[in-house]
């Protein structure tokens, strides 16, 4: 059950972000960098935080004062800024959460991907923790309900003192001494959250936590806009004395403390725990077909410590250890627990080269499931089916269009695990086959790689800015480079044509020169 | 500007758009009805020690002499308090009526409770009492008033340990 509905929300994703492609491009399409806004959307909270901390007023009698004389005196800077740190930090509940269903429908919470689902679940608790202790430190009416209704299910819990709702009782129980160990969690909260987010994408190579210039324009944009709308502002200062019958709730922080009023709060600690374990304990119940004989293996013989695979790993799998063998010199080892078989290592080795003159060809690394022998045999004997003109053979991956759709006459595809596996020399190879004209390199939309970096490490050795580079005698016009999406085989395949025209244009002048030749020559 | 430029901006402005609308709108919408108009809320809230269970024993001078020096006093004192029963009544209707356990490992803490609960505003009588020994049969605290209660006022009721009376604040 677990996999189906991972597979309907995937679906929905998918045509959501295909939608998205249209109007904001693969490179600004939020939804490939739910990740990346939530650690911006925290940045926007953390500087209009530290605006606002500078004017406020830490006393219990000052600190309603503080904000009202910056909202409304100021409100042309300290309102907006109030305005941001509120609704940055509501917006980034939005993408957390989003960032978190996406990654259930992309199944990236099994096997060695668990490690980032697992520190995930933790950053849930310190956010809605710094976020509803905020709306205390305004101490408003609002503050004051929040106060209440918030000490009191804390209180429900045995290790709680159960003279924490008495505090906030009567004006008199109030003290300056227990405000300032609130604005104090206020701040020590977020520095935890911010420690648990680099934990969080530690394991991941060059982890994506800044969004896109222009996306990251816009979205400030729009919040400002929003905060000039629609400013922050206050309830009346808090009375003890009396209730608000109506508050102001902010759903994204408090949408369970209606809850709170119809219920044992027990049944809320307990509902909450129950969210929390399920979440936890989700790698095992639905767990990872892949088993640990999948995991990338390296062989000594073959390697010799270049270091490009352990740059190249998404998910720091890879590690440059003193060679088993070989005196002096280094080679690669696999922690197979964080290793995804994702096969990018085996594209970026200098020895998987069908260049090479030998029986077998072993790459330094390569992944059981694909070695780069099959790979080979694989895509010879595609080639070896090629007819008509202005042939292309393209690669595709798994996690995209299902390439082999595409294939006509003319066109044959292969997918891989990812495209990150196919070392340049091998398009360079194939892009030299006399039934070959040209080699079309294709796999997730570009923007958003199933294994993180395929389509990126891949652009970039073609461009000659990563190692190893795509060096071609066969040159350069006859590889072409096209992501697609699940929704843009149309798209697809209309690149192709584009590029076989271009092909075809390209043999008929070669034909004509060299008929032209003879001619002369004659 | 192309047409698929157009529609480029046009698309991603909606999108900021209906992005900003949601959480401006979901950030303090719709207000929720907490208490309603015509309520008012009482908060029950004390801490008091229950009276000591037993009487304290004379040691016998064997018994004495059997325990270390430094612990030899000539009454041993049980510690374990009485669980307190609190009863509220409000316009003659029983709203809470609870035994409360003492704290602490041996049942030697204070005694808490807090509770709240909303009534209708208006002329409201309030009866609370208390015991704090099982063996009790009368209630030794209690009160019983009429009190005007404005919409969205709250009224504590609160327990002077000292004083040994209820107080409403
Ligand atoms: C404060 C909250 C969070 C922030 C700021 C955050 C941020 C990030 C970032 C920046 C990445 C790296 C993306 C990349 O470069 O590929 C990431 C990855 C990931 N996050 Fe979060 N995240 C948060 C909460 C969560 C939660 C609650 C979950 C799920 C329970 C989660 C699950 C994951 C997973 C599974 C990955 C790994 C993706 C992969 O293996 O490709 N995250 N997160
Ligand atoms: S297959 Fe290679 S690149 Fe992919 S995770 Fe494993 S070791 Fe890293
Ligand atoms: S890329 Fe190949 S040769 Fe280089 S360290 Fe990795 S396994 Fe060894």
């Amino acid at each position: 059950m677990i996999r189906k509905t991972q597979e309907l929300l995937d679906g929905a994703f998918k045509r959501i972000e295909s939608a998205f492609n249209v109007a904001f491009g693969p490179h600004w399409n939020p939804w490939y960098q739910l990740g990346a806004l939530s650690f911006y959307f925290f940045w926007i909270v953390c500087i209009s935080g530290l605006y606002l901390y500078i004017f406020f007023d830490t006393s219990i009698n000052g600190a309603y004062e503080s904000v009202e004389r910056l909202t409304v005196e100021q409100w042309y800077l300290g309102g907006v800024m109030r305005s941001l740190h509120r609704y940055a930090s509501d917006a980034m509940v939005v993408t957390v959460t989003l960032h978190l269903v996406r990654e259930f429908a992309k199944g990236r919470f099994r096997g060695p991907q668990a490690f980032s689902w697992i520190s995930g679940v933790p950053l849930l608790w310190l956010l809605f923790a710094a976020g509803i202790g905020g709306y205390w430190l305004v101490w408003d009416q609002f503050g004051q309900y929040v106060a209440q209704i918030t000490t009191e299910w804390l209180e429900r819990l045995p290790v709680i003192s159960d003279s924490l709702a008495r505090t906030f009782l009567s004006n008199a129980t109030l003290s300056d001494r227990l405000f300032s160990l609130l604005v104090f969690m206020h701040i020590a909260i977020p520095l935890f959250l911010l420690l648990g987010m680099f934990i969080h994408v530690n394991r991941l190579k060059l982890a994506r936590t800044e969004p896109a210039r222009g996306l990251a324009i816009g979205v400030v944009l729009a919040m400002i806009v929003l905060s000039l709308l629609k400013p922050a502002i206050s309830m009346a200062p808090a009375d003890m004395s009396i209730v608000p019958a109506e508050v102001p709730l902010d759903w994204f922080y408090m949408n369970f403390y209606p809850l709170l009023d119809r219920v044992d709060p027990l049944y809320v600690w307990l509902l909450l725990a129950g969210v929390t374990g399920v979440l936890v304990v989700l790698p095992w119940l639905s767990p990872s077909k892949q088993t640990a004989a999948a995991a990338a293996v390296v062989d000594p013989a073959n390697c010799n410590g270049c270091t490009w695979c352990f740059q190249d790993c998404p998910y720091e799998a890879i590690t440059i250890v003193p060679h088993s063998y070989k005196k002096g010199m280094r080679q690669a080892l696999v922690d197979p627990d964080r290793c995804t078989a994702c096969g990018i290592c085996a594209g970026s080795c200098p020895s998987a080269t069908p260049f090479r003159h030998v029986e077998e060809l072993v790459s330094g690394i390569e992944i059981p499931g694909y070695p780069v022998d099959r790979l080979l045999d694989d895509a010879m004997a595609k080639v070896d089916t090629l007819g008509g003109e202005a042939r292309v053979m393209v690669f595709g991956c798994d996690h995209a269009l299902a390439i082999e759709r595409i294939e006509r006459e003319g066109v044959v595809a292969l997918s891989l695990p990812c495209v990150g596996m196919l070392p340049p020399s091998f398009v360079d190879y194939i892009a030299r086959q006399d039934k070959v004209d040209g080699v079309l390199v294709s796999g997730c939309c570009s923007g958003d790689c199933f294994y993180r970096k395929g389509n990126t490490w891949t652009e970039e050795r073609f461009a000659s800015q990563r190692m190893p580079h795509l060096r071609t005698s066969a040159g350069h016009d006859k590889v072409k480079v096209s992501w697609a999406g699940i929704f843009e085989g149309e798209r697809l395949a209309a690149d192709i044509e584009e590029f076989r025209s271009g092909l075809q244009r390209k043999n008929t002048a070669g034909a004509t020169q060299a008929a032209d030749e003879t001619e002369a020559a004659q | 500007m192309s047409s698929t430029d157009s529609v480029r901006w046009i698309g991603q402005a909606a999108a900021y758009g209906v992005f900003v609308l949601f959480v401006g709108y979901f950030s303090n919408s719709p207000g929720y009805q907490h208490l309603a108009p015509d309520q008012a809320m009482l908060k029950l809230s004390l801490r008091h020690s229950g009276q000591v269970l037993g009487e304290c024993k004379q040691m016998s001078a064997e018994d004495l002499a059997r325990l270390p020096p430094t612990m030899r006093a000539p009454l041993d004192c049980p510690r374990e308090r009485s669980p307190l029963e609190i009863e509220l009544e409000v316009n003659g209707e029983t709203r809470l009526s609870e035994r409360v356990e003492p704290r602490g490992l041996h049942s030697d803490g204070m005694a808490s409770i807090y509770h709240r609960l909303n009534v209708p505003a208006g002329p409201t009588r309030l009866k609370v009492r208390m015991k704090d020994h099982v063996d009790q049969q009368e209630f030794p605290y209690a009160v019983e008033q009429e009190v005007e209660l404005r919409p969205g006022q709250v009224l504590v009721i609160d327990f002077d340990s000292q004083e040994k009376r209820f107080e409403f604040l």
